[in-house]
């Protein structure tokens, strides 16, 4: 049986644990609303990029670029989008689960994040290049994976890119979502921001036809990779995001069986500490009785 | 009352201007042009540099950076990475980024990271230029 020091130390170190957890807690809540914020602020040019492809789209007719070529998917890219420190509850868990449903063979990854990296690593499959993006990433950093991943669909080694990554849906829920990325089937919409519906593009009837300048090819050349640029860089904004509200959900738990266990061993130990008293009263009038 | 256009400037960062104007001059990948209202309908690849509004006979300038315009009958939208009024230039700041950009190409750097240091020079240096235009 356990003594009362014991239960006393068992009860001290869990103390510790939580107030290591409840300051995690804080600090994942306050980076939760700058991620946030971040990831809302893109809003307006994002609907701006959109507006500005429909028409693109709509006013250069039979237009066709390299990077929307629709091709028999043979090989495919999926870029893997996923935090990189743990304590974060299920979020890189659920995302893997998603990965191991995709054929080994025909898949490879670019991983962004150093959890989906140590993953792929760790289950040998396909890995074509692996990217780092700071707890606020900068547009720089979308730009050489949405890059690497153009480059590697117009040389042909792959067929098809999509990009997996948890969703924020609220700050209770992120799910593992894929998109494709490339080809450019139609023009879809960049997604703008957190929790944005998914519009799709409105094509406007009355058309207006637009003269181009220097002409659409070089204008619709620079549009579609830019905006591919962006909504990669969209989607790292989002994936902190899932991960910091994620993380605090998993801390706040964590402060709650804390605390939970606290009050168990602190009843305990009040158990044991009468129980003694008991023992040692008894003891005490035995003798007493004895000696008298 | 004069015809006027609304000019609208977006960054991935925030909307920087969004007015009725008169007039916007621009210059685009081809040089520098002119729109009025009721210009006809144009999209066009933005090189960084000034952007002029009339408004109410009054100049505004703008320094921006790469980007997009997309042109309909009264409106003006420009798509770009970098917009800042010249009022708000801070010429010590800007002197400053320039001069850690061209620091930084010195060194042995990435493509990638070649291209993000050029971009904020070619920032900093719009932004000094439409500011010493216009501080005299």
């Amino acid at each position: 049986m356990a003594s009362t020091r014991d239960i006393r130390r068992r009860i001290k170190s869990v103390k510790n644990t939580a107030q290591i957890t409840k300051a995690m807690q804080m600090v994942a809540a306050a980076k939760m609303r700058k991620a946030q914020q971040a990831a809302l602020v893109g809003r307006p040019y994002a609907q701006l990029l959109n507006v500005m492809m429909a028409e693109a789209a709509s006013g250069a007719v039979g237009f066709s670029h390299e990077l929307m070529q629709a091709r028999p998917v043979k090989k495919r890219l999926v870029i893997l989008v996923s935090s990189d420190r743990g304590l974060c509850g299920g979020l890189n868990g659920n995302l893997f689960r998603e990965v191991a449903k995709l054929d080994k063979n025909t898949t490879v990854f670019i991983t962004a994040g150093k959890k989906a990296a140590a993953f792929i690593a760790r289950t040998k499959r396909n890995l074509a290049a692996e990217f780092s993006y700071k707890d606020t990433p900068e547009y720089g950093e979308a730009r050489a994976i949405s890059k690497s991943a153009q480059q590697m669909f117009l040389k042909g080694e792959v067929d098809a890119v999509d990009i997996l990554f948890p969703r924020f849906i609220n700050t209770l829920t992120q799910s593992p979502h894929t998109v494709p990325f490339l080809p450019i089937g139609k023009l879809a919409a960049v997604s703008a921001g957190i929790g944005a519906e998914k519009t799709e593009l409105a094509s406007h009837d009355t058309a207006e036809v637009y003269e181009f300048e220097p002409d659409e090819k070089q204008v619709l050349g620079e549009l579609l990779p830019h905006s591919l640029n962006f909504q990669m860089h969209q989607i790292l904004l989002e994936t902190k995001a899932s991960e910091q509200s994620a993380r605090m959900v998993a801390m706040k738990n964590a402060t709650d069986n804390a605390k939970q266990i606290i009050k168990d061993l602190t009843l305990e130990y009040n158990k044991l500490r009468q129980a003694n008293i008991t023992k040692e009263l008894l003891e005490i009038t035995t003798a007493q009785m004895a000696l008298g | 009352m004069a015809a006027t256009l609304k000019l609208e400037i977006v960054t991935p960062s925030a909307k920087i201007f969004s007015e009725d104007v008169e007039m916007v001059t621009l210059t685009g990948i081809d040089g520098e042009m002119g729109i009025l209202p009721e210009h006809m309908p144009l999209m066009t690849q933005l090189a960084s540099g000034e952007i002029h509004a009339r408004k109410d006979g009054k100049s505004i300038f703008l320094a921006v950076g790469d980007g997009f315009v997309q042109v309909t009958r009264n409106q003006v939208s420009v798509l770009t990475d970098m917009a800042i009024k010249a009022d708000d230039i801070d010429e010590a700041k800007a002197e400053e980024a320039r001069q850690k950009a061209e620091n930084r190409l010195t060194q042995k750097l990435n493509d990638e990271e070649t291209a993000t240091v050029q971009a904020s020079l070619m920032h900093a240096l719009t932004q000094l230029n439409v500011k010493r235009r216009h501080s005299r």
